[in-house]
């Protein structure tokens, strides 16, 4: 397909078709398929060692699948965020050099994700005397930078507080607004995740079960990964954020602006 | 100053600004035993090019690429850490060079120039052997620069970016086993090995990012050379660990500065 064409491509920005990873005599995922579309956050939770990180490695295209297929719409431009990994503190890097990595991007786009990302200030500030807020918004600001299609969060509110968890969670809402990006995230903190998505795909090697948040956490194979417990406290959270999202005014994807 | 001395100083100094940035990489990957590794293999090389007598730094080359390559491959293979392949390469290659050695009867291996080298009796030819890789190294450097950097700092993200991060892997290494093998010869593994790692070391207290790093250990390995050099000169102490231990001066004084500081 010519360049010219990918403006009038419609359908998933990304899809993966029946992927299986396999490593040595172990299988990592098998039988999942999933797309992602424009405007949609999509979730992909479930306990550890269930997938998860190997899932997003494959729609990246890091890992090669043994069986099945990833198909990306034409030109479609990922921005990926990552686990967790400390930087060897013997890397001296500012926060300002670390986006430099990604490309030369220019001044300008370096302010603009550090301001969208609510940290315009820590430019010159080394990465290793950041909080860990603050670098998951780094994070976050570098996957920006080429006004992505598509976001890619491998568990971006790993190990931060509470209150922050929640915070960024709406700031991600709001890059998605912004860009009109589609997000793909995986987490395992599963109060919070739900209430800022709109699909939930719970994997445990295999396909889980799929669909609306509300829906998944009352599916009986959802309740059997995680027991009652946990989808009693979602639902009160969703009770919450519902409140929350009333007051904005502006969570909602139809009514961003 | 006597040519010899200048011709010494320019050796010294060219060494140190390849292993200034390079020396970097090799701190930030955490590989610090990577330069022993290959010193130790140098031996093999050593005995491999007398056995085959070819000439000494192409086999010592050689024995560093196919270290490197099993390095790399390995890393890739096994699940082990970087440190623990490096030890089994390390003294593998020792063990196996030292027991090649033992089979040339007629021919006797100075370990000590070696292990030293002799940067007094550099000669311009050797002056070419270390400027003609170095400067081929330093550009490469310069213009891989970025992936490099990114390929280091963090593996995933840069490869998702679009960065041949195996290959980055590959080309670091080649690049520090041409610097040894061609350097060894004239300064010694000792000398080649202290270059890469203490300047880099005494570099990171004042640098705010990568390049500065790079640059300042250079700087400090220069200094180290020039020190070193005139030691040896007054006090008439061998010139190669002379500089070590300038080196190694300048390393504690950064350090105490800044614990000073602090």
């Amino acid at each position: 397909m010519d360049k010219l064409n990918t403006d009038f491509v419609i359908g998933p920005l990304i899809k993966l078709n029946d992927i299986e990873v396999r490593v040595g005599q172990k299988t990592l995922v098998t039988g999942i398929s999933l797309s992602v579309d424009n405007g949609e956050v999509v979730s992909i939770i479930g306990p550890n060692g269930a997938g998860k990180t190997t899932l997003i490695k494959t729609l990246l295209g890091l890992i090669q699948p043994t069986n099945g297929e990833v198909t990306r719409r034409n030109g479609v431009k990922i921005g990926y965020m990552p686990q967790y990994l400390p930087i060897d503190r013997n890397m001296p890097l500012t926060a300002r050099r670390f986006l430099d990595l990604a490309g030369r991007l220019g001044a300008a786009a370096r302010s603009r994700v550090l301001e969208e990302t609510g940290i315009p200030d820590i430019g010159d500030s080394s990465i290793h005397e950041i909080s860990r807020g603050e670098w998951q918004r780094l994070l976050l600001a570098r996957a920006l930078l080429k006004e992505p299609d598509l976001l890619v969060l491998d568990e971006p509110v790993q190990a931060v507080d509470v209150s922050g968890q929640a915070e960024l969670y709406r700031l991600i809402d709001d890059v998605k607004n912004r860009y009109e990006c589609g997000v793909v995230m995986v987490s395992h903190d599963l109060h919070l995740v739900m209430s800022t998505t709109d699909r939930v795909v719970c994997i445990n090697t295999h396909l889980c079960c799929e669909g609306h948040p509300a829906a998944v956490s009352q599916d009986p194979r959802y309740v059997a990964l995680f027991g009652t417990g946990i989808s009693e406290t979602l639902a009160l959270y969703r009770h919450a954020h519902d409140h929350e999202h009333h007051i904005n005014g502006s969570i909602n994807n139809q009514n961003a602006s | 100053m006597d040519d010899f001395l200048l011709r010494a100083l320019a050796a010294g100094i060219g060494v140190a600004a390849v292993t200034g940035p390079l020396g970097s990489f090799v701190i930030w990957r955490r590989m610090a035993y990577f330069g022993d590794t290959l010193a130790h293999s140098a031996l093999l090389g050593v005995s491999l090019g007398l056995f085959l007598g070819i000439n000494l730094t192409i086999g010592v080359f050689i024995c560093c690429i196919v270290v490197a390559t099993l390095l790399v491959g390995l890393q890739n293979r096994v699940q082990l850490s970087s440190d623990a392949i490096l030890g089994i390469l390390s003294h593998g290659t020792l063990g196996l060079g030292l027991v090649a050695v033992s089979f040339l009867d007629d021919i006797r291996v100075d370990l000590m120039a070696l292990l030293f080298g002799d940067i007094l009796a550099v000669n311009a030819t050797d002056l070419l052997l270390i400027y003609a890789p170095g400067a081929f190294i330093i550009l490469l450097m310069v213009v891989m620069w970025r992936a490099l950097v990114s390929a280091t700092v963090h593996e995933d993200l840069a490869r998702a970016e679009g960065v041949p991060v195996e290959k980055i892997n590959i080309l670091l290494t080649l690049c520090i086993a041409l610097t040894v093998a061609t350097a060894m010869k004239i300064v010694g593994i000792l000398l080649v090995a202290a270059l890469l790692i203490i300047p880099a070391s005494t570099a990171r207290a004042f640098s705010q990012t990568p390049e500065q790093m790079a640059v300042c250990a250079s700087v400090i390995g220069g200094i180290s050379v020039t020190g070193g050099l005139t030691l040896s000169l007054n006090f008439d102490t061998p010139p190669g660990p002379s500089i070590v231990t300038c080196t190694l001066l300048l390393f504690a004084i950064s350090a105490a500065t800044r614990s000073l500081r602090s």
